[in-house]
């Protein structure tokens, strides 16, 4: 394998387990904060609103750890920094 | 593929570009200029008004209402900022069902400059309400320990910002393109519905977490409690 193929193969294989693990993680939690919030909204119904942007928010707030992993996946597959040195380095051979 | 409107060039004259982030920001301003401009131009007291100035009315209060929900006490003060915020961002992503058009919130550099206004927004408010030393005071909170810490989380929350709305917007247009390919016609309009829906999601939050960091910035330090009375 020279480098170009080690440097597609890496950074595809990246791209995909940075998706994929990044979104396990808040899946989980914002799991956990809407059954938190549908319980509590069960007992309090009169706070609803309350809780409502609360939880807007905190989604909010987890979700963007999965936005990151997905932009650095969209960095990875098509604007790679180290895929566009070595196509500049072979079309200047 | 293209990641962001900044790479759609209209017009280049040497080193300065007229990109599509450009020109549709502009175009917002002035839609959202112009039309408030026109509204408030003969605004009416009695019973008898405008549909129009009923619509900005009932946004006007809403944002206010929102405003002083999450602890400002005076929304007046705050409203200018908040609900530019606010109404540019859910415009830009609302404007997505005009065929040919393209967020300017899907560009880095543009959420990137709304979360510079909230950096320099939040010490401007609290410096405002609580005087230089009162502001300053807020970093060595607890201890003296935390304030690196403190002045870590002011550059990373808005870093979080920024990063947060463009990976939305950008990746609403990008799984709708990824869609055209695999299935057309039909899925891909539920996901601009969709889109429009996190548009608007986003904005709220954009807007509501700038009110939060302002409010924690501005909050006066509670006075002490009253000692108890001796029995």
């Amino acid at each position: 394998m020279d480098n170009m193929t080690i440097i597609a193969a890496v950074s595809i294989f990246c791209a995909a387990f940075t998706t994929g693990f990044g979104c396990l993680g808040p899946a989980l939690a914002e799991g956990r904060a809407v059954a938190t919030a549908l319980t509590s909204l069960a007992q309090q119904p009169d706070a609803s609103a309350t809780i409502t942007r609360t939880l807007f928010v905190g989604l909010a707030m987890i979700e963007s750890t999965a936005i990151y992993c997905f932009v650095l996946s969209m960095i990875l597959i098509f604007a790679n920094p180290f895929w566009n040195h070595v196509i500049a380095q072979t079309v200047g051979k | 593929m293209r990641l962001s409107p900044d790479e759609i060039i209209f017009w280049q004259l040497g080193f300065f570009k007229l990109n599509a982030t450009i020109v549709f920001t502009w175009g917002l301003m002035v839609v959202l200029v112009a039309g408030s401009k026109l509204i408030t131009r003969k605004l009416s007291t009695d019973l008898q008004r405008t549909r129009w100035q009923n619509l900005l009315e009932i946004v006007v209060t809403a944002i206010e209402k929102q405003i002083k929900d999450v602890g400002l006490s005076e929304p007046r003060k705050y409203l200018g900022f908040l609900g530019t915020l606010f109404l540019f961002v859910a415009t830009a992503s609302l404007c997505t069902v005009i065929p040919g058009y393209e967020p300017p919130t899907g560009s880095l550099s543009t959420t990137m400059a709304l979360a510079l206004c909230v950096l320099v927004a939040v010490p401007f408010f609290g410096i405002v309400d609580q005087g230089i030393g009162g502001y300053l005071k807020s970093y060595v909170e607890p201890t003296v320990i935390m304030l690196p810490f403190n002045i870590i989380s002011e550059i990373s929350r808005t870093l979080a910002l920024a990063v947060r709305l463009f990976g939305n917007m950008m990746s609403g247009a990008m799984i709708i393109g990824i869609l055209l390919t695999i299935t057309p016609f039909i899925f891909p309009i539920v996901m601009t519905v969709l889109g429009l829906l996190t548009g608007m999601v986003q904005a709220y939050i954009f807007s509501i977490l700038a009110a939060v960091y302002i409010a924690a910035a501005t909050c006066k330090p509670k006075a002490k409690p009253e000692p108890a009375p001796k029995i």
